[in-house]
């Protein structure tokens, strides 16, 4: 069950590394995010040659035919160094929803533009009443000749202001909450009618607000299967989060050990205090299984198991909580240090408090787990 | 979860799995078998495993080890926990019988090793002390060579069911000047030895597991002595490492979680707002196990690769244990007004048990637990461990 890795797996993680060790330090993230993009169009094509942006694509698809244990693997990575650009958004969430839902037409005319890095994607499923769950859509679509018309309001939606593409899920039928009323579609970020109110996130990243007036969007699988297709795409991105909460939570232990081991008080240094070595033992035991379990989820992901959703509800609560215990900790051990912007503690403490809102917090995803089991 | 097995391993695991079934003797089959079997009873699934050849998987098979890879002792592991088989004493194959093979001489090798695999000697632990505690390199029982023997003066306690042992496995003190860890000496002592006196202790579940062992004036041999003499410390720490994975108790976790769920759905109805606040906490503590699961078949892949898991034992322990815990207290709560009951125990003279049968042991169960966190090594000792050799502190 533990991964042995491919010398091709160990190519791919050496090189993210360099890639990152050389290019994306904290000092270099901090202009990235302060930039007045937000984001590096110049790391994003360093990305893409690469071959991260192919990494998971099947390769009839023209990708490398990495999966989730690629997307497992840069994650963890991204999430060692804070990596602000939206490959979450266009590599795993978009890219998994085309290759899993669109026609041999919109595969061949999209999925080219993610691997050769030339167009960026955000995914549009949250509304103001909708919190995680994705049945809860008043954003309403009207079919029209071949196309469809979109008209609404999608809140909170990440990347958003970096993306040429959206995906939008709008109701195609039924009431609102109905799950077999939500349809999937394809909308250009630029056309007439999409209106974007743009703002920074607590993680250093940039989301919109969308209004949606009377736009043209092209149908992305079958009407009415919205629902499934982003359950099936959130199991997706929840393997892509635990793998980036995993490379945060080693981040955090290590400079956390190592600032315990330099910072003197009492005319010693705190590391040794008993109450704070058990407190990094509890932290190195949290890394431990977190990395177990999203090993564990990964493989599942590559081999298609079935339960995968149950226990990708199962990892997005268990990791959460154990990256939310690292990363309060982390704060604490650091004190008043841990609270300033200027170190990095404070940024992963907030990357972590991100991803546990993302598609649904630890208290959301426990309760579905345990839900998914009694049905079953 | 499952590791990935090979054919061969698979193969392994099936016949594992029909020998329990065919085998494990139905009368071990009673609601607690940790404390409601007779010694002979409870030596007869060891027995049976003897026979097979199969009662010592960690054992090299020249001292009659079964010559089983990492992951087949693996395998073994997790089927008869699964099964809820009792598993063979631990003081015997698991503890005192490693440390003679490896620091034994010749002779103790071939009086006693046959003995502790065919079950005719049980073992026990004469190391806690009433000072000694977590800070076991202070024992103070004494022993003083006079002639060809030692005369061993001392107070073991907390010794797990001494009370049916045959003999016992010492840490003593053989020279009071030297420092803690370096005047300790390991002694095999015969519990019939004149001077030898067990006093039961009653633990909060009733039960009688742990006892005060008396030691005055106790006369043992010199050719009773393991290694060195004052080497003791170094066999001891031997010992505590020895045990691996099998501290993390998933088989015994996930059989004990099927109970509490049925408890919590026989017991509990669906529209109380208690029965979701059940289901989450049943589904954080089930998250807790897959997550170690996943954990001990990463380390043990590791260790079938050759790589040394390190301090992972203590890892296990304290996860292990706390889980159980977990566990056990939540069924107690479970099942509700009928925990105020607590089963027929030596000191408690029930002779009726109020409630549903699956609720029988649920009390017993959460106050014994409670054990487990203090027991071999506490769980701030384990701390203590990975802290130092893990983050160098």
């Amino acid at each position: 069950m533990d991964i042995q890795f491919t010398e091709e797996q160990e190519l791919l993680r050496s090189s993210v590394q360099r890639l990152l060790r050389d290019q994306y330090d904290f000092e270099a993230r901090r202009k990235i995010v302060a930039s007045e993009e937000g984001f590096s169009r110049t790391r994003w094509k360093a990305f893409t040659e690469l071959g991260l942006l192919a990494a998971p694509f099947s390769e009839d698809a023209g990708g490398l035919g990495g999966g989730p244990l690629s997307t497992m693997i840069v994650m963890q990575e991204f999430g060692r160094h804070l990596v602000v650009e939206p490959f979450v958004e266009t590599v795993v969430l978009a890219g998994s929803l085309i290759e899993q839902l669109g026609t041999s037409e919109q595969k061949q005319g999209i999925i080219p533009g993610i691997i050769d890095g030339s167009r960026i994607w955000a995914l549009a499923w949250t509304e103001r009443a909708s919190r995680f769950d994705f049945a809860n859509v008043a954003t309403k679509a009207r079919r029209e000749g071949g196309d469809y018309v979109l008209s609404g309001e999608k809140t909170m939606v990440m990347a958003a202001p970096w993306a040429d593409h959206l995906i939008v899920s709008a109701r195609t039928a039924g009431d609102n909450r109905d799950r077999g009323g939500v349809s999937l579609f394809v909308v250009d970020r630029h056309a007439a009618g999409v209106n974007l109110q743009s703002f920074k996130t607590i993680d250093g990243r940039r989301a919109a607000e969308i209004s949606l007036r009377e736009v043209r969007g092209q149908l992305l699988g079958a009407e009415g299967e919205g629902v499934a297709a982003l359950e099936t795409c959130r199991d997706r991105a929840i393997g892509a989060l635990c793998a980036e909460v995993v490379g945060a939570i080693g981040e955090l232990n290590a400079a956390t050990l190592d600032y315990s081991k330099t910072r003197k008080q009492f005319g010693t240094t705190i590391g040794s205090f008993q109450v704070l070595q058990h407190r990094m033992v509890d932290m190195f035991i949290a890394h431990q299984e977190a990395l177990s379990l999203m090993q564990h989820l990964n493989l599942s992901l590559d081999a298609g198991d079935s339960g995968l959703s149950r226990l990708a509800s199962g990892a997005k609560s268990k990791i959460g909580y154990a990256g939310k215990f690292v990363a309060d900790q982390a704060v604490q051990l650091h004190g008043g240090m841990g609270m300033t912007d200027e170190l990095n503690v404070g940024h992963y403490f907030k990357r972590i408090s991100s991803i546990n809102i993302q598609f649904g917090d630890p208290a959301f995803h426990v309760l579905r787990y345990a839900q998914l089991d009694a049905a079953a | 979860m499952e590791l990935a097995l090979s054919a061969e391993d698979a193969a392994f695991r099936d016949e594992v799995r029909a020998f329990i079934v065919d085998n494990y003797p139905a009368e071990m089959r009673v609601p607690n078998p940790e404390t409601d079997l007779t010694k002979e009873q409870s030596l007869l699934w060891h027995r049976i495993l003897h026979k097979k050849g199969w009662i010592a998987p960690l054992w090299p098979k020249e001292y009659g080890g079964p010559g089983w890879t990492v992951t087949q002792r693996f395998i073994f592991e997790q089927e008869t926990s699964r099964a809820g088989t009792l598993p063979p004493l631990a003081f015997s194959v698991t503890m005192v019988g490693p440390v003679i093979y490896t620091f034994g001489n010749k002779a103790q090798k071939k009086k006693f090793l046959p003995r502790i695999l065919s079950g005719e000697d049980w073992w026990c632990q004469g190391y806690s002390e009433p000072g000694s505690g977590s800070d076991l390199a202070t024992v103070r029982t004494k022993a003083v060579r006079e002639g060809d023997h030692y005369v061993v003066n001392g107070h073991k306690t907390w010794t797990t069911l001494a009370q049916h042992a045959d003999w016992i496995f010492c840490l003593v003190r053989t020279d009071p000047n030297a420092k803690p860890q370096s005047g300790i000496s390991f002694l095999l002592i015969d519990m019939k030895s004149p001077g030898v006196t067990v006093r039961p202790i009653i633990t909060i579940d009733g039960s009688h597991e742990v006892n005060d062992v008396f030691l005055e004036d106790v006369r043992v041999p010199v050719e009773n002595l393991v290694g060195e003499e004052n080497k003791g410390w170094t066999y001891a720490k031997f010992l505590l490492g020895n045990e691996r994975t099998s501290m993390a108790g998933i088989g015994r976790s996930t059989r004990y979680l099927r109970k509490l769920k049925q408890i919590v759905r026989a017991e509990i109805p669906a529209d109380d707002p208690a029965y979701l606040e059940f289901l989450r906490d049943i589904a954080r503590v089930e998250l807790d196990v897959l997550a170690l699961e996943a954990t001990e078949l990463r380390v043990v892949a590791q260790m079938a690769r050759g790589i040394d898991p390190g301090p992972a034992a203590s890892l296990f322990k304290i996860r292990g244990t706390e889980i159980f815990q977990d566990i056990t207290e939540l069924t107690h709560r479970a099942i509700g007004n009928y925990g105020l009951a607590i089963r027929e125990h030596p000191i408690s003279s029930n002779r009726f048990m109020p409630g549903p049968d699956y609720g029988h042991t649920t009390s017993e169960k959460y106050l014994n637990a409670r054990k487990l966190s203090i027991y071999g090594g506490s769980n701030e000792i384990q701390r203590n461990i990975i802290a130092k050799a893990v983050l160098g502190l």
